[in-house]
């Protein structure tokens, strides 16, 4: 099958994780995704290390979200590159880049002047808190932007102080929304020929991750009614990870009918008035899983990753992917998660040396 | 012009990851024609997790189900399936996320809806895919997390599993359906043909760990350690972490650890100048560190930290954040009203297109609110016999 982007060409010139994993999405869909790094160091994320482990002398996080990527090494002050790479860019379809507002127009690649050689580009770009506004400047951080949005009052009980999210979510999400983004100008492209600008800021992102809890809060007051009865307060408090005899066990009961059902199952064989997570000591996993499952509560085992890959269920989604990297390296990661057509995407292709190929590039395009 | 302004989306789907991508469409410039069940609808529209009903329906229903049209019908009854059909026959999306069958039992499976009409772009959101021994069990997000292995990735070394406290899963499953949907359309606009997309809660909730996944499958295995003090991430080193001061609550993300020690005038850190230590003795940094940190108010440490650069934020609570003027600028929030009903304060779509936000005052419509208009507007005619 021909993937649903391919013949599409990406200049990906962000760094860290945001819009390099718009641009691994692109690459997975079909379009050929190439780095514009510097030729020192280039993408910062090749020596931000996670657990001291490296692969091929530069970071796991880096190789798994530059995978199926090329690298076109340019230095902008170089007046030769800088034109082989405006010429790159008028043979482009797509550009992304995530640099703090201002930065791009410094290095001359902003929108208004990147249209003037190629109108029909469709041009991404992700910001920490938008191009206006006193929080322009602040770092784009996802820990940081989790801290200001109110992220990080939503994991754990009332009453605890705030818990992070543990991982880049605000990162990974901003990434997504960017990139329907630019594949819906995609579309308006081939109906309308020109191209456009996306911007998308992690905080607004971070502010859309909190859409019904946030809704829920602005509007009490006038015109609304509290949930009919108690059921609601209850329904939350049984929902949750709990300890059993041997282990832990998800359940989420999420109607009346379901919470009814799980309020049986304690009671029965057990003192009526002992709290929920002190009956479910008194069973194992095991037992608990199958008796709520018999009556129709929605249940589920907690795993580690070792748990979870040691599952068929696991196995038969064959999530995993062996991948080449530039020095003959082979390393396991993860494939992407839409299938189209019925066909999961795949590819060998691991991530780039910085400026691996700009002898192939310059050659192809004729620069 | 709104890119995606011409096309017709039909969403089937209910709760979260479906109709919040949607929303997102229609967000775009789509269309978007909620078909739910006549008499019912959207069960989150009764949504019982939610506490507060607007004009008779959950915030959650309204908040992810504004700028839409509802189209109620019932598919066991041949009249309106016939007209569902002809719906269909004139729409450029369809989205759903049935239990995997369902659709095939409706007669409006992706092979019968593509007979109907080739150029259908047929989006299926399930819980853990369509084969294999999971199939069945229910797509729920709390279930997904505690599965994939998210819920050990949040909290302190010592504590339970913990999950996210949003729904994480369906938010990534929402988004890479967009993704999905969006690419198969601008293949459309070469080929002419329409296609299917797929996602699962699971397979979502996989790629959002993806980076440290990564790292477990080439480190031998190894499982995510989670900080004993203030962990924000298992695999990242200090200073990285949300940290009580002496009145509120201090967020450090990466940095390097003397330079911080400087920053700060907290002598005894200065001496960790090996990078390596920043994570192998993690926990014995943070330790002093928080200790530290609880002896001036939070906006003392801002105003040793950000004129250097040294990154570093406030801890919001909604409340704060709300009032406060970085966040007015941003113009994130939007008032939508029903017709006679209450006027609802909503966040709006977070992408911005040539410049503009994307905003709408369309509400999230009432149940069966367009059937008259949409029979009208596509011409839908029951055809079967009474």
């Amino acid at each position: 099958m021909v993937r649903p982007l391919a013949g599409l060409t990406v200049l990906d010139c962000s760094q860290f994780l945001s819009g390099p994993s718009a641009g691994l999405r692109m690459a997975d869909l079909g379009a050929r995704v190439i780095k514009i790094e510097r030729p020192d160091g280039g993408d910062i994320c090749r020596t931000l290390y996670i657990s001291n482990l490296e692969l091929d002398g530069e970071s796991t996080l880096f190789h798994s979200i530059n995978r199926n990527k090329l690298s076109y090494a340019v230095d902008l002050k170089n007046a030769e590159q800088r034109e082989a790479l405006i010429a790159l860019i008028r043979r482009a379809d797509v550009f992304v880049q995530n640099y703090r507002p201002g930065v791009i127009e410094r290095l001359g690649l902003s929108y208004e002047t990147v249209r003037t050689w190629n109108p029909r580009i469709v041009y991404g770009s992700i910001s920490g808190y938008g191009a206006a506004g006193p929080w322009r400047d602040k770092p784009g951080q996802d820990l940081l932007v989790q801290s200001m949005s109110g992220l990080a009052w939503l994991t754990g009980a009332d009453g605890q102080a705030p818990i992070p999210l543990g991982l880049s979510m605000v990162d990974m999400l901003a990434g997504a929304y960017m990139l329907q983004g630019i594949l819906a100008c995609l579309v308006r492209r081939g109906i309308r020929g020109t191209g456009g600008h996306v911007e998308v800021s992690m905080m607004d992102c971070a502010v859309d991750m909190q859409a019904a809890v946030w809704t829920e809060r602005m509007n009490g007051g006038a015109g609304t009614t509290a949930a009919a009865d108690s059921a609601a307060a209850e329904l939350r408090a049984c929902r949750g990870i709990f300890r059993t005899r041997d282990g832990y066990v998800a359940v989420a009961p999420d109607d009346r009918a379901t919470l009814a059902a799980l309020k049986a199952s304690l009671a029965a064989g057990g003192e009526p008035e002992l709290p929920m997570q002190a009956r479910l000591l008194e069973q194992t996993t095991a037992q608990w899983l199958e008796e709520w499952s018999s009556r129709g509560i929605a249940c589920g085992e907690v795993c580690d990753w070792n748990g979870l890959k040691a599952q068929e269920g696991f196995s038969r989604l064959h999530m995993i992917q062996q991948v080449e990297g530039a020095r003959g390296s082979s390393w396991a990661t993860l494939r992407c998660p839409i299938r189209i057509d019925g066909e999961r995407f795949v590819s060998g292709r691991g991530s780039p040396a910085i400026g691996e190929h700009n002898d192939l590039i310059l050659k192809e395009f004729g620069l | 012009m709104k890119p995606l302004e011409g096309l017709l989306v039909l969403d089937f789907s209910q709760f979260l990851a479906g109709p919040w991508a949607a929303m997102r469409l229609a967000d775009l410039g789509a269309r978007v024609v909620k078909v739910e069940r006549a008499g019912v609808g959207d069960l989150s529209r009764q949504l019982l997790l939610s506490n507060l009903r607007v004009d008779g329906d959950s915030t959650v229903f309204h908040s992810m189900n504004r700028n839409k049209l509802s189209y109620a019908a019932n598919l066991k009854d041949e009249r309106d399936v016939d007209k569902v059909k002809q719906l269909i026959a004139q729409a450029d999306v369809l989205i759903e996320n049935f239990r995997p069958g369902t659709m095939t039992r409706l007669g409006l499976d992706y092979e019968q809806a593509k007979a109907i009409n080739p150029r259908l772009v047929y989006a299926s959101v399930t819980g853990y895919g369509t084969e294999g021994p999971w199939k069945d069990r229910p797509g729920q997000d709390l279930l997904i997390q505690a599965l994939s292995g998210m819920a050990w990735l949040n909290g302190d070394a010592d504590d339970p599993p913990t999950p996210f406290g949003l729904a994480a899963a369906d938010m990534f499953a929402s988004a890479h359906l967009a993704q999905g949907i969006l690419a198969a359309l601008v293949r459309r606009g070469v080929t002419g043909a329409g296609g299917q997309v797929e996602v699962s809660l699971l397979e979502s909730a996989l790629d959002f760990q993806f980076e440290v996944l990564t790292t477990h499958l080439n480190d031998g295995g190894r499982l995510p350690q989670r900080s004993a003090v203030h962990n924000a991430h298992a695999y990242l080193a200090a200073p990285y972490g949300i940290y009580p001061t002496r009145d509120g609550y201090l967020a450090l993300a990466m940095g390097a650890v003397p330079t911080l020690a400087w920053l700060i005038e907290c002598p005894e850190l200065a001496a960790y100048d090996n990078p390596a230590d920043w994570f192998d003795r993690r926990d014995e940094i943070k330790t002093k560190l928080a200790a530290h940190l609880k002896t001036r108010p939070t906006a003392a440490w801002l105003a040793l930290l950000e004129p250097a650069d040294y990154w570093c934020a406030d801890v919001f609570t909604i409340e704060r954040l709300l009032a406060h003027e970085g966040f007015q600028a941003l113009d994130m929030i939007q008032e939508v009203v029903r017709p006679g009903g209450t006027p609802l304060r909503t966040t709006r779509c977070p992408i911005r297109i040539d410049g503009s936000p994307l905003v709408s005052d369309k509400w999230a419509p009432r149940l069966g609110e367009d059937n008259e208009r949409l029979d009208r507007e596509y011409a839908l005619r029951a055809q079967a016999p009474t």
